[in-house]
């Protein structure tokens, strides 16, 4: 057969990305732009209008760094949920456009299997216990059955809206997550903040809450708090990866998602796996944010399962779970 | 050391059986040092996870919650003397039983999480893991993670975890055992059953990502 190239369009939040992904695995564009926001939050409306505004500008560049011109694309593949409806639509509008003007088919794709498969990918690892950690995301996974199962996640918000949300209110620099980092090796004290585990579950919020008061008491230096924060944080979601590790005998472990660039996290993460016996594996920093190389190479995987999807019923779902994919490629 | 046998090595503890310790035999719980965290963060951890383990078991037990017996607590050594309970972890028994056996078990694990949530306790990692099937008894183990809590929020969470386990591990099962779990529970916890299952429900459909229009 001969090599098939996908064209994958990532918008889940506040990144838009554009990959290109062929059938032998190899990753021939991966072209990100970010919205910004002036202030606060990334506002879903916003980051949508930014998106639409960008889409062509992007998916020129990645065929350009492929190499490609429109009509070699075999099929367009587009991150289908979960996240913020309003950046999905604009992605997901130019993904049926894109495969109506080729005559190609579309498939949708997870964006949470996607971050799994770019990281086995990218690392090799074969079937590994994986942490997926991003602003939008705390999930503990695992493939089990046919699906990746969910044996841990967070209860309220990802680590990594955390992580940005403090960054803000203590006006650090955006991203939030590298910020805190920066700040936190310039820090040594611990100052008592929540830890909060259930199970393989966590929960960030109570974290959240109380790092910004500690923050707004003036009682401790920025760098300390910082320190603390990630400290607590990533013991955390060192606890959970150790309890699904038990559990499952996985002998490999994935750290994949945004977070994932963090080096105290890693070395967390990698004296556990030590510990049990298990090889870790880091997804590299350009396949760790959200971008369209994942959905490319998600959408190769799928497609040549003999998944397709129909565009009458190509909606979004803001909502769609991890635990809910089909998975035919793994068998 | 004679007679102490190391039965098993969890994530967070490791498991001592004792056949004879002062004439009686004993499990000791043992909290091991986590060298990814920090040295103060983990004592205090430990610690305080061995103090909430001994004074929820104390609680269940008044409450006729099936926990073992404990001899003795170290905190500064994060260590527990408990009974030795004789049975098979429910974990491993949901593939080996009949249809009918399994399905009476789950109905009695459910009645027993209902009588606990109505004395106020939170186990904090309800899954098959922590429950031992003895002497027709189901025994709750393991609640080192566990709180006084009477919230609708507390008990949504630990029904959660029990309901992840069975879509995650018992995945051959799940409806069945659920439907089955969640009749005991009711019958266990009574009128405040439903309220605490809907909040289970809601928990399980949560977004990720929290939409501000």
């Amino acid at each position: 057969m001969d090599r098939l190239v996908c064209l994958g369009i990532e918008s889940t939040a506040d990144n838009l990305g554009v990959g290109v992904a062929t059938s032998d695995g190899t990753i021939l564009a991966n072209e990100i732009t970010t919205h910004v926001p002036e202030e606060g939050g990334i506002h879903p409306r916003e980051a949508a209008r930014h998106h639409a505004s960008h889409m062509g500008e992007v998916i020129g560049k990645a065929l350009k760094s492929a190499g490609l011109r429109g009509k070699e694309l075999d099929f367009i593949a587009f991150s289908q949920g979960p996240g913020l409806g309003p950046c999905l639509r604009t992605g997901a509008t130019a993904a049926r456009a894109l495969a109506s003007y080729l005559g190609v088919p579309l498939v949708g794709v997870n964006h949470c299997v996607a971050h799994i498969e770019i990281g086995r990918l990218a690392t090799g690892a074969g079937d590994p216990l994986t942490l997926y950690v991003s602003g939008g995301n705390t999930i503990i996974t695992g493939f089990e059955g046919g699906l990746y199962r969910v044996f841990g996640e967070t209860l309220d918000i990802a680590v990594g809206n955390c992580f940005d949300t403090f960054a803000r209110e203590a006006g650090l620099p955006y991203p939030g997550g590298p910020a805190v980092e920066e700040m936190a090796k310039k820090g040594g004290r611990l100052i008592p903040l929540p830890y909060v585990v259930k199970g393989m579950d966590l929960s960030f919020s109570g974290l959240l809450t109380a790092v910004t008061q500690e923050f707004r008491s003036s009682r401790w230096k920025l760098e300390d708090i910082c320190y603390s924060l990630q400290e607590v944080a990533y013991s955390m979601l060192g606890e959970v990866t150790e309890r699904a590790l038990a559990h499952t005998r996985k002998p490999e472990v994935l750290l994949t998602g945004g977070v994932a660039a963090n080096r105290r996290l890693r070395s967390i993460i990698g004296s556990i796996a030590d510990e049990h016996g298990a090889k870790a594996s880091y997804v590299p920093i350009g396949y760790a944010t959200d971008n369209g190389a994942m959905i490319a190479w998600t959408g190769m995987l799928a497609y040549l399962s003999g998944v397709r999807t129909p565009v009458e019923t190509s909606f979004i779902d803001s909502r769609w779970r991890l635990d809910e994919v089909e998975v035919p490629w793994r068998g | 050391m004679e007679g102490l046998r190391l039965v098993a090595k969890g994530a967070e503890a490791d498991l001592w059986l004792d056949s004879d310790w002062n004439g009686v035999r004993v499990l000791i719980k043992r909290r091991g040092l986590k060298e990814y965290r920090l040295p103060e963060l983990d004592a205090e951890i430990r610690r305080s996870r061995t103090a909430r383990e001994a004074s929820v078991i104390h609680r269940a037990k008044e409450a006729g919650v099936p926990t073992p017996l404990i001899y003795q607590v170290d905190l500064e050594a994060a260590t527990i003397v408990m009974e030795y309970v004789e049975g098979e972890r429910v974990r491993e028994m949901v593939d080996v039983l009949g249809d009918d056996e399994r399905r009476e078990l789950f109905r009695l694990i459910g009645r027993t999480a209902g009588r606990m949530h109505g004395a106020g306790i939170i186990h904090g990692d309800l899954t098959t893991s922590n429950m031992i099937r003895s002497r027709g008894r189901v025994v709750f183990i393991d609640f080192g993670l566990g709180e006084v809590s009477w919230e609708v929020e507390s008990r949504g969470v630990d029904l959660n975890l029990m309901y992840r386990m069975l879509t995650s591990t018992h995945y051959g099962h799940t409806a069945e055992l659920f439907k089955v779990f969640r009749e005991g529970y009711e019958e266990g916890l009574g009128p405040e059953a439903g309220e605490a299952l809907t909040r289970m429900e809601e928990i399980g459909r949560r977004g990720r990502y929290l939409e501000r229009e």
